[in-house]
């Protein structure tokens, strides 16, 4: 089953400068099979002689039936790339871009709302999914091995240090996915959760939060209520001190949740194996799964 | 982004916000003169970008004019310590001098963005003039939320309630609506992270009135809003952080850590520094190189970690994603060479390029030790610390 891309995947990259061609040439690489390109100022060329390259979304999704698609627009232009995206109907849009105005998320979040599309991000790393050989984004294909864990984490390259200790250990992934740091994103810890759980590709999984916010919180409690797969769980800053970046308001919002040691406690109490270090994630998987 | 209060007050200003007569002074004789303008009873406050000023005496309330003179004297061209400040405190160029206004009610208001619900929200307490921390914790049923629509925006209606629920007289439910909905005003057009007004007061002539405000922006919007990024006061600012900030690196400098820490990505970086307890060391900074980082901007992350005189080691844990392990190595290599470092270097480099990016370190002859993961960089870390910087790897001062 897997879970959000499959060997169906058709992938349309809005974004192809420098950065966006040079992962998009990767996800091919690795076997994603890319349909459409969208360029402004390029449209009726093709991306790498193979890929055609249209101006809008609108025109690429008519005339090649891609369904997921891929964002690496310049953080200024980014929401309104995933509003295009979304205006046309993609079921699933991946916004790697970083540093995207939050205020524009609010906003483009709150236009989601009742729409088809599922956005995941933005500043994340996409998935991969390596049973289909299925990447979307920007996850670098060779650190992955194909198996029956499943990885989901706020943080890009944090994920891939998990997912580099898993592979040693000869415990392979299902489907990883990073839901992104920023405040505001689309899909969240909960929502990738329930996919794992319902996915019977998984047996279980690699849960990655950090400082900040109360979303490790929601997934303690969805986890107690609704997750019967083991669950191995860390919770990086530690070490970060307290109310560095946090202004007066916001600091009220979150409060004592936003820290380490707090998410720790809330997610061990849901069951959660807590992994005691970013160093051994794939340890204490090993240790739970027997092995 | 954080601006001078004088400066806030300007914007509130001109959107319409009532705030007290005043003026903006960086001479003894300017407060002087505006003492004067204003009547003599006035407040000198110390304009720096941290909070806590009145209990470390960066506010004063005087008489005449003389004596207003005299308090801009004792504040200006000094540092003004307060707990918010680094411990040197910041410097102070300009004082606030504003008419006294006599109150009869003091509250809080603010709104920031709350990332559960999404959306912008408004906050508001019958509790105003002290910390509103203080209020959360002692009493947090006096703190009143109210979120606003991120489509259509905060509502009338929405503003009233808050207006209502905080105490404010029916005879000023109308212009305190106004405020709070130009408030938001400034909040969405400005990119705004946080609008403060503490203490929002209501005069004993029947005024409501933004005593004191503090405005901060959203740094991924200052390339919209060059009126706001030309507020930038860098003085204000921590010398190593305002270089790293001007370069485009996230970076927070840590009291008494020794290990140096140059990572992409902010979990990672996290990660990294949470390992360096591991190894018995205290991470000295938070540095997240970001995403595209080019080799300029690694060798100037790598100088500013370099220039922390704490720093024994450095620990560098790059995942090559859109940052390729190559451009990243010829980046270290450069700002290695261009400090002349000795520094023993930790390197983890895994992802997109990573064994170029190790070949190019390996070519350039530093004093390089490589790790596959982050356990064996905590290892590593801990042998490198033992040995000591000045040991046969070559030392520094």
């Amino acid at each position: 089953m897997g879970i959000l891309v499959d060997e169906n995947t058709r992938l349309l990259v809005q974004g192809l400068g420098r950065d966006g061609s040079f992962q998009a040439s990767r996800c091919r690489a690795y076997g994603t099979n890319m349909v459409a390109g969208v360029h402004p100022r390029r449209g009726g060329t093709k991306f790498e002689d193979e890929v055609p390259i249209f101006e809008t979304v609108a025109e690429a999704v008519d005339a090649t039936g891609a369904n997921v698609g891929l964002i690496f627009v310049p953080a200024s232009g980014a929401a309104d790339a995933i509003i295009e995206q979304v205006d046309s109907a993609l079921p699933l849009v991946i916004c790697i871009s970083e540093g995207v105005p939050v205020q524009d998320m609010v906003t483009t979040i709150r236009y989601l709302e009742g729409k088809p599309s599922r956005l995941l991000g933005p500043n994340c790393p996409g998935l991969i999914r390596p049973s289909t050989q299925t990447k979307i984004g920007i996850i670098p294909g060779n650190i992955l091995s194909e198996g029956r864990v499943g990885v989901v984490s706020r943080s890009g390259t944090l994920t891939y240090e998990a997912v580099v200790q898993l592979t040693e250990l000869g415990i392979g992934q299902s489907t990883c996915v990073g839901i992104g740091g920023d405040p505001i994103h689309g899909t969240t810890f909960v929502d990738v959760l329930e996919m794992f759980q319902d996915d019977d590709e998984t047996d279980a999984i690699v849960m990655i939060g950090e400082i900040g916010g109360t979303k490790e919180q929601q997934a303690a409690e969805y986890i107690k209520n609704h997750v019967t797969k083991p669950v191995v769980g860390a919770i990086v800053g530690q070490t970060a001190p307290p109310g560095k970046r946090m202004g007066h308001a916001g600091a009220i919002i979150t409060g004592k949740a936003a820290l380490a040691s707090e998410k720790i406690r809330v997610l061990r109490e849901a069951g959660v194996h807590i992994a005691e270090s970013p160093a051994v994630i794939g340890a204490k998987m090993a240790e739970v799964l027997g092995r | 982004m954080n601006i001078h209060e004088y400066q806030a007050r300007e914007i509130l200003e001109s959107y319409g916000v009532p705030v007290p007569r005043a003026g903006v002074a960086s001479t003894p004789d300017e407060a002087r003169k505006l003492a004067v303008d204003l009547g003599g009873r006035v407040v000198v406050k110390a304009q720096v970008h941290a909070g806590g000023r009145g209990k470390a005496g960066g506010v004063k309330l005087v008489e005449t004019p003389d004596e207003a003179a005299a308090a801009a004297e004792g504040m200006l061209g000094r540092n003004l310590v307060t707990h918010q400040t680094r411990a040197g405190g910041v410097p102070v160029r300009q004082v606030l001098v504003a008419e006294l206004t006599d109150i009869a009610d003091e509250l809080y208001l603010a709104i920031t963005l709350d990332a559960d619900a999404r959306a912008p929200m408004v906050m508001a307490s019958s509790e105003g003039g002290v910390e509103i921390e203080e209020v959360a914790a002692n009493t947090p049923e006096r703190i009143v939320r109210v979120a606003a629509d991120p489509l259509i925006g905060l509502s009338p209606y929405h503003a009233r309630d808050v207006a209502m629920k905080i105490g404010i007289p029916p005879d000023l439910i109308r212009p305190a609506t106004t405020l709070i909905m130009n408030l938001y005003r400034i909040f969405r057009d400005k990119d705004a992270s946080l609008v403060e007004i503490n203490p929002l007061v209501i005069t004993t002539d029947g005024r409501v009135m933004a005593l004191d405000a503090k405005i901060g922006f959203e740094d991924d919007a200052l390339f919209r809003h060059p009126e706001i990024r030309s507020l930038e006061d860098p003085e204000q600012n921590d010398e190593l952080e305002q270089k790293a900030h001007d370069a485009g690196l996230a970076y927070v400098k840590l009291e008494g850590g020794r290990v140096g820490c140059m990572v992409n990505g902010a979990g990672l970086a996290m990660a990294t520094m949470d390992i360096t307890k591991t190894a018995g060391a205290d991470p000295a900074n938070f540095l997240d190189v970001g995403g595209g980082a080019a080799e300029d901007k690694i060798a100037e992350a790598f100088g500013i970690i370099v220039s922390d005189h704490d720093v024994e080691a450095i620990l560098v844990n790059l995942f090559g994603g859109i940052l390729r392990c190559d451009v990243a190595a010829r980046g270290i290599v450069m700002g290695a060479r261009s400090t002349g470092t000795q520094l023993p270097l930790v390197v983890a480099m895994r992802g997109t390029n990573a064994e170029e990016g190790l070949q190019i370190l390996a070519d350039a002859g530093l004093n390089v030790t490589t790790v596959g993961d982050l356990g064996e960089a905590a290892k590593a870390l801990t042998n490198v610390l033992a040995i000591g910087p000045a040991g046969p790897n070559g030392g520094t001062d």
